[in-house]
């Protein structure tokens, strides 16, 4: 009769584990990547929560407070108009979230049809979309997305439109290899066996299969994103004034980075530590969905 | 070789005839008259329109396409508005400043990420590699425009040891391009660092390396000698498509420390709404990115022969 050690249920649940779970307990072996995940879901939470944890307004003026050094009643100072540092930097954290996961969900949504479809078909409209593809390679992806807000203008719709086109290209030629590497497995030969439409093949069992890469380079390029934006808006081209975004306070705050270096300070730390974290949540997810650490 | 290059070439010319498509089209989308935004309020209608003419932007799409490619070979990117000179002679005017300071910003990136790289592999888990792994992580996420400012406060406001602005007059004052290639040059040392690190790994488990071990030889002459040339041939032809990036992305570097280069003539362009100039830029440096990468292609098939028979 069997025995049921300790190590026969850890083996039974290690058997019936989900993937989810095995990808879990890697990660959670993994200090920086716990930061990352840390400081990720921080910046969630701050954003979502940004009217609770904000002390003031943060377009409110107050022209008698301008200038502050950080203080009790103002714990990171205050900028050139009296507005609380604090409070911006609170609300700047869901102007970038919502610009980094819109504008990466555009080159996502676009980046992975456009590299399936290639993958899948091949021949001519392989070859075309990878020209598409080579010609937005060719610009640099900030150069590109500074020339497309400059002649879209300033807006939050623009600065999604302009940064979603210019991060695609990666997403398309990752997910062309994925898909090139598995449309000859035999589950997708059976399934066009069986008369799978191409569309149902490349949707239940071709793309699935393309996720690990396209996860962790989400991950990361949410990161990219939140930089890019800072960019634009520290350019005057991005998010527009009064809205808080930490790029905009950047530029408010330049020219008074040397009575004043707590305009600059505290908002460059923040975008800082956000890329950090989506950088450091990435490098954890590759490490932990590495198909060669499964047993 | 001959062949290889004749490939590459011809694949190249679809490419920039979409980076020309694309810059073009770009000012399509300019919301607004660009004309009547050029000249401003208060100009009669036709004045307006004679402008127009005069500009060709009266013309269809392809029209203007084919008048643009057509004078873009002979040098010509049109004129600003805002200064009424040849965007080429303005270009041309500002690239020595950017080009210095892409080639300092090389400089800072390969010194120290390929020295950090180097001690990270041969010393595999000890301390170095420990702090390259957080230079890298730090590297990619700090923004470029801040640490230049940050640069700027410590070295040029409390210190007071080197300049922060300008160019220090005529003339080559390289102190005035040690803050700003440092600033620029960092997020390529960390990517430096990083395939650095990775290709001497790999070459230091390479048979021959194994048998110099054997041969008694000092560990210096092993990692300088036979390693390190293998090992950084994937950092040099990944130099030379990082220069023409550091060009394209010095715009924050030159705003932030006020150098007159190209950079800073499209933040001046952009925020006067100077389209010919954005557009001028723009594909300028587009086909510097290309020409260079093609370059570099050329010299990796010259390095590697395997690559020309891809």
């Amino acid at each position: 009769m069997p025995i049921n050690t300790d190590s026969d249920k850890t083996f039974e649940l290690y058997e019936t584990s989900s993937s989810f779970l095995e990808m879990w307990v890697r990660l959670k072996r993994n200090k920086l990547a716990i930061l990352g995940l840390f400081l990720v879901v921080s910046l969630v939470l701050v954003a979502l929560f940004a009217e609770v944890i904000a002390p003031y307004d943060p377009v409110q003026i107050a022209l008698k407070n301008s200038l502050e050094e950080p203080n009790s009643a103002h714990l990171m100072g205050t900028d050139v108009l009296g507005r609380d540092i604090f409070s911006r930097i609170i609300y700047g954290a869901r102007a970038s979230l919502i610009i980094g996961v819109v504008a990466t969900s555009i080159s996502l949504v676009i980046g992975v049809t456009i590299g399936a479809i290639s993958g899948y078909y091949g021949g001519w409209l392989d070859a075309l979309m990878m020209r598409i593809t080579d010609i937005f390679f060719a610009f640099p992806f900030f150069l590109l997305a500074i020339a497309i807000m400059t002649f879209l203008g300033a807006s939050f719709i623009n600065i999604f439109i302009a940064l979603g086109i210019v991060g695609w290209t990666n997403y398309a030629r990752l997910v062309r290899g994925q898909v090139i590497s598995v449309k000859e497995s035999e589950y997708v030969e059976a399934a066009r066996a069986v008369g799978a439409k191409d569309a149902r093949i490349i949707l239940k069992h071709i793309l699935p299969n393309t996720l690990t890469p396209v996860i962790v380079y989400t991950t990361m390029n949410i990161g990219v994103v939140i930089l890019a934006e800072a960019g634009l808006s520290f350019l005057g081209i991005g998010v527009r004034p009064p809205s808080p975004s930490w790029g905009l306070m950047l530029a408010e705050g330049k020219d008074f980075l040397f009575n004043a270096s707590w305009l600059v300070i505290w908002p460059g730390i923040a975008i800082f530590l956000t890329v950090l974290g989506y950088n450091l949540l990435g490098e954890g997810l590759r490490d932990a969905l590495d198909p060669r650490l499964k047993p | 070789m001959i062949s290889f290059i004749i490939r590459r070439i011809l694949q190249l010319i679809p490419v920039i005839l979409g980076i020309s498509m694309v810059t073009l089209l770009m000012m399509s989308f300019v919301p607004g008259d660009p004309v009547a935004l050029m000249l401003g309020q208060h100009i009669s209608p036709q004045t307006v329109e004679n402008v127009r003419q005069e500009l060709g932007l009266d013309q269809p799409l392809l029209t203007r396409y084919l008048q643009y490619m057509w004078n873009a070979l002979h040098g010509d990117f049109g004129r600003s508005y805002i200064q009424h000179q040849e965007v080429t002679q303005m270009l041309l005017d500002r690239l020595p400043v950017t080009f210095r300071l892409a080639v300092v910003a090389l400089t800072f990136a390969l010194t120290f990420g390929v020295l950090i790289g180097i001690l990270s592999a041969v010393k595999q888990y000890s301390f170095w590699d420990s702090f390259a792994t957080l230079f890298v992580l730090v590297g990619v996420s700090i923004p470029t425009f801040w640490l230049g400012m940050m640069l700027q406060l410590v070295f040029g406001v409390i210190l007071h040891i080197l300049p922060v602005s300008g160019i220090g007059g005529e003339g080559l004052h390289l102190q005035y391009y040690i803050l700003p290639g440092f600033a620029l040059g960092f997020a390529s040392m960390t990517m430096y660092a990083r395939l650095t690190r990775s290709s001497m790994l790999e070459v230091l488990r390479a048979d021959y390396i194994r048998t110099a071990r054997a041969k008694g030889l000092a560990k210096r002459v092993v990692v300088f000698k036979h390693a390190m040339k293998n090992a950084l041939i994937p950092v040099a032809t990944q130099a030379g498509m990082d220069f023409s990036s550091l060009m394209g992305g010095a715009i924050l570097t030159e705003t932030i420390f006020s150098l007159p280069g190209i950079g800073s003539m499209l933040f001046n362009a952009i925020s006067r709404r100077d389209y010919p100039v954005v557009q001028g830029v723009t594909l300028f440096l587009a086909l510097v990115f290309v020409v260079i990468n093609l370059l570099v292609d050329i010299s990796y098939a010259v390095l590697d022969p395997r690559i020309r028979y891809d």
